[in-house]
């Protein structure tokens, strides 16, 4: 049935007796994490949410979030001399119109104030009256500035002369914030559902029996899922600081040795706590459901989309324990403040701690079939 | 070097519940160097979970288990080198392709032949780059194939290697097998098809409920029944049944079943046999519908010593 024999093989093999090829890429350990590489690049959905995703969220919530320039305010002006008067000012959006349609569009916020002569019937120099809510900040700034425009129209000259500096300060937005953010949530995902799901599956498929049949040592096995996942992690975390970087101007003010490291370390731990949610699930729902139920609480509380520190003061000892919300401290410190190692020891601390922990105990519980 | 032991495995008193499952019975096999070794039985009968003791994956709850002359709490490393292993139902890969798969496996083994030479062994040279999700089972089956090959194994172990398969699939791992047994190396293979162990195995032990209740070559077992052919045959109806009692009485023969007016008859010479039963029949003034003769085999060993039929699910 074939060209090449069983006795055949034999015989060449005994000829050459040549152990295992030795090329390094030949080696069992180097095997696995190819092999998980490419599992891993075949499957789109998983390149979605690595990759895609949270550089969607980014520039979804970096959009919507974004500090706009100052408003421009919407008025009326009941004259074509004070409509003039007042385009003078480049805070204003003015509009014409007749007392009656004026005081229906301030009465329905489409104006925040309406401009009109001071005596109704219009003629003589008898002044300018201001029409608007005080008790509507944008009525009173739309009234301030129609009145300078009004009175630099009429002749009038500033005795102290004023100019403006704008603050708006890369760093500080909340786009700034985020993007860190946005990093430890990738980190953690990626590392959980990498990990869960492939271990899971595997021994759902009893693919794991099978490679435990063979004289491949099993520290292998479970070191090329960390592996593939620092290999993957070069190019995640340079997708979402990328885009964070080029498209908004986010700043990375720390060293990038310090950030690959805390990187490297958060990816760590949370391989670790995969591994260990992992360990004993034999289908693919209970493993999801453990993994969700550990996900899920640190989303919201480890400060992912807003301050952790608004959560009660008692539970912020709790907070700071997890493993996310120290991973995105780290990030924020090191990327917004430029903060070294020195200062990231205690998140650093508690990464590490998850990372021994959960390791140990998963290699205690793993059910290898 | 050391003399290889004659026997290749053996396997004492071997014990192994699933909860209140007794799967395996105080059962005794012994493998030789250089034979294919069959394990028949039907499904449930605790063939897989054997297998599985002997390959070390499974921890029996009592019993010895000596595999080439070492024992798996001592030596597992160095037994794993030595052995090839093809599960029941081992989902491979599906992202990966047949090269990589192979690769994989192949980098477990301190010695073997190269990837590519044992994917040619199983004929998949022309699919090497396909992904395995895209093979037919017949062609996922020779692939596990190869990923038992690529180590040299000197011991092959194969649990239900063509279960599922369609015929032409099945032969042509019979092929493969039987090259694999003339390279004179040593084979535990368990089946539920009497025709693939009649075919492929030197020696046979049946097993039912855990225990090995035949043991022998294909011969042997079936001369143990003390008959050489089958006939079956269809008489009577409803209204008119055939009596069943004169037939023990024709020379000859050794058991008689009816079931619904079907007739089973394990007789030892066919050229006296055949005559006495139309004889008989045209006695009780009934047509013959329906004769068919077959030499026994090893499912009528099993149905004569179970009463039950191999593919009874
Ligand atoms: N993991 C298991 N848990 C519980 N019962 C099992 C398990 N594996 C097998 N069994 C039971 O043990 C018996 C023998 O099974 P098995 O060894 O798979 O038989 P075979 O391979 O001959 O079909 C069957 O009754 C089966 O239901
Ligand atoms: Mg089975």
């Amino acid at each position: 049935m074939s060209d090449i024999s069983i006795s055949e093989l034999r015989a060449r093999e005994a000829a050459r007796k040549s152990p295992r090829p030795g090329a390094w890429t030949e080696h069992p350990l180097a095997q696995l994490t190819l092999v998980r590489f490419l599992e891993f690049v075949r499957e789109p959905e998983a390149l979605f949410w690595v990759f895609v995703f949270p550089i969607l969220l980014a520039a979804g919530l970096g959009l919507a979030f974004r500090n706009r320039p100052a408003d421009v305010l919407k008025i009326a002006a009941v004259t074509p001399q004070l409509a003039q008067a007042l385009r003078a000012e480049k805070g204003l959006d003015v509009a014409r119109m007749h007392a009656a349609a004026a005081q229906e569009a301030l009465r329905t916020g489409k104006v925040a104030l309406v401009v009109e002569p001071a005596d109704a019937s219009g003629g003589g120099a008898g002044g300018v009256a201001y029409r608007y809510d005080d008790t509507n900040p944008e009525g009173r700034t739309a009234r301030l500035l129609a009145y300078g425009a009004i009175e630099r129209a009429a002749g009038r000259v500033d005795p102290v002369p004023a100019s403006d500096r704008f603050l708006r300060d890369p760093g500080s937005r909340y786009i700034d914030f985020l993007i860190p953010g946005l990093l430890g949530m990738n980190l953690m995902g990626s590392a959980i559902w990498g990990m869960g799901f492939a271990i899971v599956d595997a021994r759902r498929k009893k693919l794991m029996k099978r490679l435990v049949a063979t004289p491949m040592p099993r520290q292998y096995y479970l070191l090329s899922f960390v592996l593939s996942r620092l290999l993957l992690l070069v190019v995640e975390v340079a997708a979402v600081l990328g885009f964070g970087v080029l498209v908004f101007g986010v700043p990375l003010r720390g060293s990038l040795a310090v950030l690959m490291l805390v990187c490297v370390l958060a990816s760590l731990s949370f391989s670790a706590l995969g591994l260990l949610i992992a360990s004993r699930a034999r289908t693919i729902e209970a493993a999801s459901g453990i993994m969700n139920t550990v996900m899920m609480p640190m989303w919201i509380v480890s400060g992912v989309f807003f301050s952790a520190q608004r959560f009660p003061q008692f539970l912020q000892p709790a907070i700071k324990g997890l493993p996310l919300t120290a991973a995105i401290d780290a990030l924020r410190m090191n990327i917004l403040q430029g903060a070294g190692l020195a200062l990231l020891g205690p998140q650093m601390g508690v990464l590490a701690a998850w990372l021994v922990v959960c390791f140990v105990l998963a290699l205690r519980l793993f059910r290898w079939r | 070097m050391t003399a290889a032991p004659r026997a290749a495995l053996q396997v004492r008193n071997l014990r192994k519940t699933y909860k209140d499952v007794l799967a395996v019975d105080r059962l005794d096999l012994e493998v030789r160097t250089g034979e294919c070794f069959g394990l028949l039985g039907p499904n449930g009968a605790g063939k897989t979970t054997t297998i599985e003791i002997c390959e070390g994956l499974l921890a029996p709850d009592s019993g010895d288990v000596e595999m080439l002359g070492m024992s798996w709490n001592s030596d597992a490393g160095r037994l794993r080198q030595r052995l090839g292993i093809q599960l029941q139902d081992t989902q491979l890969s599906e992202k990966l392709t047949v090269l990589e798969t192979v690769r994989l496996f192949r980098s477990f083994y301190e010695a073997g032949p190269a990837p590519s030479e044992v994917i040619a062994l199983v004929a998949l040279d022309e699919k090497q780059n396909a992904r395995v999700g895209n093979l037919s089972g017949g062609q996922k089956q020779r692939l596990a194939m190869a990923c038992a090959l690529v180590g040299g194994p000197e011991f092959l172990f194969l649990d239900e290697p063509t279960t599922g398969l369609d015929p032409q699939a099945r032969r042509q791992l019979w092929d493969l097998i039987e090259e694999f047994k003339a390279s004179g190396r040593t084979i535990l293979l368990t089946t539920h098809y009497m025709d693939e162990a009649e075919r492929l195995c030197d020696r046979i032990a049946i097993m039912d409920h855990g225990k090995v209740i035949a043991l022998g070559t294909p011969r042997e077992l079936i001369a143990s029944i003390g008959v050489e052919h089958v006939l079956e045959f269809s008489a009577g109806s409803a209204a008119r049944p055939l009596a069943v009692s004169p037939l023990r009485r024709i020379e000859g023969a050794r058991e008689v079943r009816s079931q619904n007016g079907s007739v089973e008859m394990l007789v030892t010479e066919l050229h006296r046999a055949v005559p006495a039963l139309i004889e008989e029949l045209s006695r009780q003034g009934l047509p013959l519908t329906e004769l068919r003769t077959h030499s026994a085999s090893l499912e009528d060993v099993f149905v004569t010593l179970t009463g039950r039929h191999l593919r009874d699910e």
